[in-house]
């Protein structure tokens, strides 16, 4: 098992870093979420982190695009230190970032083309309403809802809401995805959908990604690499097959079966 | 008979002097710092809202849209309002004036009242109900959602698109529901004067406005847009501030309601005042 790690761990001296985390640490109030935790995301990879519930998960992917402000420590995405950019460097930045949130977060008042056609339209200033249209009609295509374009997303389950969201993340060509729990609230089948997606995303448009969850079975379909946080730091880095053989209770209890 | 321990005791020393403070006085110094805490943060809302008006683009098409969601979605309730008020003050002050004798000056009187100070207010206090919770459930939800992180992440500044717009829209569209329900206000008096009596419209138009100069009607109007502003800005800073929880935004709502009414009725009192020293 160590060789596979060698192995691996040599792999990524080849891989550029697209992201690189060192030392960060991050509290609210007197609670201590993040503490001294370092990692890297390399080109192309899909890197899952995983842990129980308030391990900040969620907390560290927010401070990787600065919608949270880290207390300590670096962020590095793209060669460009996240906490020393300014405004319109940072917006410069997230144009970069693909960024899936745990709700969806798809614009109520606007319809599906309205919330895919909002980043195009603040992002790719010039395109022309014709190839906006295309675009729109092949992202929604790739995530299986062509027919969908002019419900409201009041009108769309969770599983339909998760897939327009992801279509309007990817809409924008970004080079690395965050994904904040994809598969949380939904069923065994819709959630394997959207793992099955999460790896054609990777595929299809070179993305590198870095994937939030406790769900096991989302992890095993979706990653190369796992990254395990315990008590706000890192616990366990290495490949699927790592965690399985591993003998350590607490990562048994994630790997059950 | 019980001796009470004193809320605050000051005990000197040789070189200092301890102050032992109750723990009620430890929570409302805690209240008054949230308090003076709250206000900083409104005050540093408000510089944002105005730097981000004139730096970057306008977003033009959701400034639109909020315009019709303030101004003509309001319609309906501002000609019910601004007719009954209308209405009930001529019902109202018909016998007043006839004691008097002077029911000939009805039409100026309530057109004076309306024009000056009931059309305003009333008419700012429903659209702090209607508009002020409407702005903030909906910034107040989009938070607890990720609606606003998501806004930032897609390189939108959501100051620029939801509270700019928001407190713009309410600024122009309020003063202009304020005339137009002065306008009601004036037709549904006419309707209350012919109860009791037979006026022509022409004439009770032409009645009520001879008393009338500009000088009655432009701090009229000019306080509107104060009372539009404050309107909008206390929505889009209740919602856009409120917390995570879903029962935030109910919170974010009710506040917003609270705080815009109190700030309309303190901004009448200083705009009442100012007009009084300058007139």
């Amino acid at each position: 098992m160590e060789q596979v790690r060698n192995i691996a761990n040599m792999d990524h001296q080849h891989k550029q870093a697209v992201v690189e985390i060192k030392n960060l640490r991050k509290n609210f109030g007197s609670q201590e979420v993040l503490k001294n935790v370092s990692l890297e995301l390399y080109n192309g990879e899909n890197l899952v982190v995983l842990g129980k519930s308030g391990s900040g998960k969620s907390v560290l992917i927010k401070c990787i695009v600065r919608l949270l402000t880290p207390d300590d420590g670096t962020i590095n995405v793209l060669g460009e230190n996240v906490s020393s950019l300014k405004r319109n460097e940072l917006s410069e930045l997230r144009k970069k970032i693909g960024f899936l949130f745990q709700s969806g977060a798809l614009y109520d008042s606007m319809t599906v083309k309205e919330n895919l056609e909002f980043p195009l339209r603040r992002i790719k200033k010039k395109m022309p309403q014709k190839e906006m249209d295309e675009k729109i009609a092949e992202v929604l295509e790739n995530v299986g809802l062509s027919d969908a374009l002019h419900k409201m997303p009041s009108q769309l389950s969770g599983g339909m809401r998760k897939r327009i969201s992801l279509a309007r993340t990817i809409i924008v060509d970004p080079k690395i995805m965050l994904y904040d729990e994809p598969t949380t609230g939904l069923d065994p089948v819709t959630s394997d959908e959207i793992s099955l997606l999460i790896n054609q995303v990777q595929k299809k448009y070179k993305t590198s990604s870095i994937i939030i969850t406790h769900d096991i079975e989302c992890a095993r379909a979706t990653a190369d690499r796992l990254v395990m946080l315990h008590h706000g730091e890192v616990y366990k880095d290495g490949n699927i097959e790592d965690y399985e053989k591993s003998d350590d209770p607490f990562i048994k209890s994630f790997f059950k079966d | 008979m019980k001796t009470k321990s004193p809320v605050i005791k000051i005990v000197p020393k040789i070189r200092d002097v301890s102050i032992k403070v109750s723990d009620k006085t430890m929570v409302k110094t805690e209240e008054a710092n949230e308090f003076l805490v709250e206000v900083a943060n409104f005050f540093l809302f408000l510089t944002r809202t105005v730097r981000e008006m004139f730096s970057g683009s306008f977003e033009f098409k959701e400034f639109l849209r909020q315009c019709h969601q303030i101004g003509y979605k309001s319609l309906p309730l501002i000609s019910i309002t601004g007719a009954i008020m209308g209405l009930v003050l001529t019902i109202q002050s018909r016998p007043v004036l006839d004691d008097f004798g002077a029911v000939s000056l009805l039409p100026s009187m309530v057109a004076i009242s309306l024009i000056r100070e009931i059309g305003p207010v009333i008419t700012a206090l429903i659209c702090a109900g209607k508009v002020g919770s409407g702005i903030g459930a909906e910034l107040g939800s989009m938070k607890v959602t990720e609606q606003i992180d998501a806004m930032e992440v897609s390189s939108t500044n959501p100051m620029r698109f939801l509270v700019v717009t928001r407190v713009l829209a309410a600024t122009l569209m309020i003063p202009l529901l304020v005339l137009y329900a002065d306008a009601m206000g004036i037709m549904g008096s006419w309707a209350g004067a012919n109860i009791k009596g037979d006026v022509s419209f022409i004439l009770f138009i032409s009645q009520a406005f001879s008393a009338f100069e500009l000088i009655d009607f432009i701090p009229a109007v000019v306080k509107t847009f104060f009372f539009g502003a404050v309107i909008g800005l206390v929505g889009s800073y209740k919602g856009y501030t409120a917390g995570r929880g879903t029962e935030s935004v109910g919170v974010a709502a009710n506040s917003a309601v609270v705080l815009s009414s109190l700030l309309v009725i303190i901004v009448d009192m200083i705009a009442v005042q100012i007009t009084d020293m300058l007139i």
